[in-house]
């Protein structure tokens, strides 16, 4: 190879040195603007935030129940065909990991009442997702907690009563702990 | 003769008709046809010139055995540690949604200095990397309760492809993400929202939104136009056709990592966030339905590791007493799907062959025993025991049933 070839490949390499440094930004994408990210962002927090105005109550939710979600979940949440949705929990039942056969519902092994209505807004009725306005939600939050003997028949369902509510099988959840290695199987 | 009989001497051939070639129908499809045996000589007629799209051969039908809520991967009859992209287990909760490219967006927003909307155009400006991992369902287990079991059946919720796309580090560059968010909330845009809280540490260390799959672009059925992908981590937190990504300091407690995606464990305890798929491993010839004849054996397999390389694999031949380490196929990849082979020499004898995995923790495959004493017989997610295949004196592979006690 020449020389003269030499010396330009070497500056070409620094030079492409240069401008192959990454860049924090490329400017790629847009602004997203605030409506959208408010009509996007559907998404509930245990805590409550992000729960809309309105608000249901557990008459109105039998109502919607029987209308739209028994055909799949049974009348009274127990019967089936698909997930089983009522199951109170009882201080005389075994402990899952002892009982395989133990129905897992809201009542006994859900952490959260926000994740009810945050996954009925989204997903539900299987056969029209997202098809429930925010009050039938509630209404439906409402009827799903009562059936699973946490609230009472007159209670009200909002922004402020859904995140206060206790949930049974919130105090069996513990976080991964699996490491890998040479230790004993978790 | 039943006409399924008659189809099937048609096709793999019978007394009467034993070839099959390959000839275009009048409206230019390749299609196959039976033809008398002393008819055809390959080397004796022109086959189909160049066409659009390759095809498989006719002689071979690889098929992925769906359910309601899933189809599984026909581990049995692949032999390298690709899945081909037709083949790729599925697993979703509300069907494949029907994306156009041209109109599909993701909004990273929440705990972030820039809240943006990505086209996917913007995604594919970006620097990018391809990988090979494989992708893991952690409901990938069938309780052991019958011997015409498959390879497939047990474990078909495995796949893995190369996948290209933009490192997530890039874009959380690119928004500004917030150094006090945690989490971030990763949603789909199928007729479920599907959603899943994840660490950001991992979004970080090495998750990607990726829009290709092998080469191509993603199939609808992993994704498309685009998806999340956590390497080594249960398949369901790789959220496929992603349309948001919401930045928090909290998880959000969604369904599927609350009621679905936890399992039951010691002392009634419900363990949630169990992401890292452990080693595992399975041999997936000589298995049900194979036919062994006495001989040489060239065991073969899958292992792999949600935890990094997989270190070494061992093979018993003799029901668990003694281990013998297996040949890895090159390359050995970071979380993928390694191959494996075992030559082992068949007396005719019955007895029960199965392969543990070790990665590169240390970490070794258990037995299902194991694994219920750790957790319980109520436990669920996350079983990834040896399996053992059972071969009897007639050179029949079954799978070799055990006590769910």
């Amino acid at each position: 190879m020449p020389f003269w070839a030499c010396v330009a490949g070497t500056l070409m390499i620094a030079c492409e040195r240069r401008n192959t440094a990454i860049p924090v930004h490329f400017g790629y994408g847009r602004t997203a603007t605030e409506k959208e990210i408010a009509t996007k962002a559907i998404a509930i927090r245990p805590d409550g935030k992000g729960l809309p105005a309105g608000s249901g109550t557990v008459q109105n939710g039998a109502l919607i129940y029987a209308a739209k979600c028994a055909s799949c979940h049974g009348t009274t949440g127990v019967e089936g065909p698909y997930n089983i949705l009522v199951a109170p929990d009882t201080v005389d039942a075994p402990p899952f990991d002892q009982a395989p056969k133990r129905v897992k519902a809201i009542g006994n092994y859900w952490p959260y009442a926000t994740t009810i209505f945050d996954y009925v807004r989204r997903a539900m009725p299987f056969n029209a997702p997202g098809s429930l306005s925010d009050n039938e939600v509630y209404s439906v939050t409402a009827w799903l907690l009562h059936a699973n003997k946490l609230i009472g028949a007159d209670a009200v369902i909002n922004a402020k009563t859904l995140p206060g509510i206790v949930m049974p099988a919130r105090r069996y959840y513990v976080t991964d702990s699996r490491k890998g290695g040479d230790g004993p199987y978790e | 003769m039943s006409q399924k009989m008659t189809r099937r001497r048609l096709l793999l051939g019978g007394a009467a008709t034993a070839a099959v070639a390959l000839v275009k129908s009048s409206f230019g499809k390749m299609v196959q046809t039976g033809i008398p045996e002393t008819a055809f000589d390959p080397t004796k007629q022109v086959g189909p010139l160049p066409g659009v799209l390759g095809t498989r051969s006719p002689f071979e039908h690889p098929q992925r055995k769906p359910s309601l809520t899933s189809s599984q991967t026909p581990l049995q009859d692949l032999y390298g540690m690709i899945t081909p992209s037709d083949l790729h287990f599925e697993r979703h909760h509300a069907g494949v949604p029907a994306i156009d490219p041209n109109s599909y967006e993701l909004m990273i927003h929440g705990m972030v200095d820039r809240p943006t909307v990505f086209s996917l155009a913007d995604l594919k400006r970006f620097p990018s990397v391809s990988r090979i991992c494989f992708i893991e369902c952690s409901g990938n287990f069938r309780k052991p309760d019958k011997e015409s079991i498959t390879p497939q059946d047990i474990c078909g919720l495995t796949s893995q492809s190369e996948w290209t796309g933009v490192m997530l580090s890039t874009l959380f560059r690119e928004v500004g993400v917030n150094p006090k968010a945690t989490w971030f909330l990763a949603e789909g845009s199928d007729a479920a929202v599907m959603t899943r809280s994840i660490p950001v540490s991992k979004g970080w260390e090495d998750a990607m939104i990726v829009y290709a799959q092998n080469g191509e672009a993603i199939r609808p059925q992993q994704g498309y136009p685009a998806r999340l992908l956590l390497p080594g981590w249960e398949g369901n937190t790789s959220v496929k056709w992603i349309r948001r990504i919401e930045l928090s300091d909290g998880p959000f407690m969604t369904r599927e990592e609350t009621s679905k995606y936890t399992e039951p464990v010691k002392d009634g305890k419900i363990r949630q966030f169990s992401f890292t798929m452990d080693a595992r491993s399975i041999i997936t010839y000589p298995a049900y339905p194979a036919q062994l004849e006495k001989g040489w054996v060239e065991i073969r397999g899958l292992a792999w590791s949600g935890r990094g390389k997989i270190r070494q694999v061992e093979v018993s031949t003799d029901a668990g007493k003694t281990w013998n380490a297996a040949r890895l196929q090159e390359p050995v990849l970071d979380k993928a799907h390694t191959y494996f082979r075992y030559l082992w020499q068949w007396n005719g004898d019955t007895t029960a062959i199965m392969s543990r995995a070790i990665d590169e923790t240390g970490y070794v495959q258990p037995g299902l025993q194991e694994l219920i004493a750790a957790r319980g017989i109520g436990t669920g997610y996350h079983l990834n025991p040896v399996t053992a295949w059972l071969i009897k004196r007639d050179g029949q592979v079954v799978y070799s049933p055990e006590k769910w006690k």
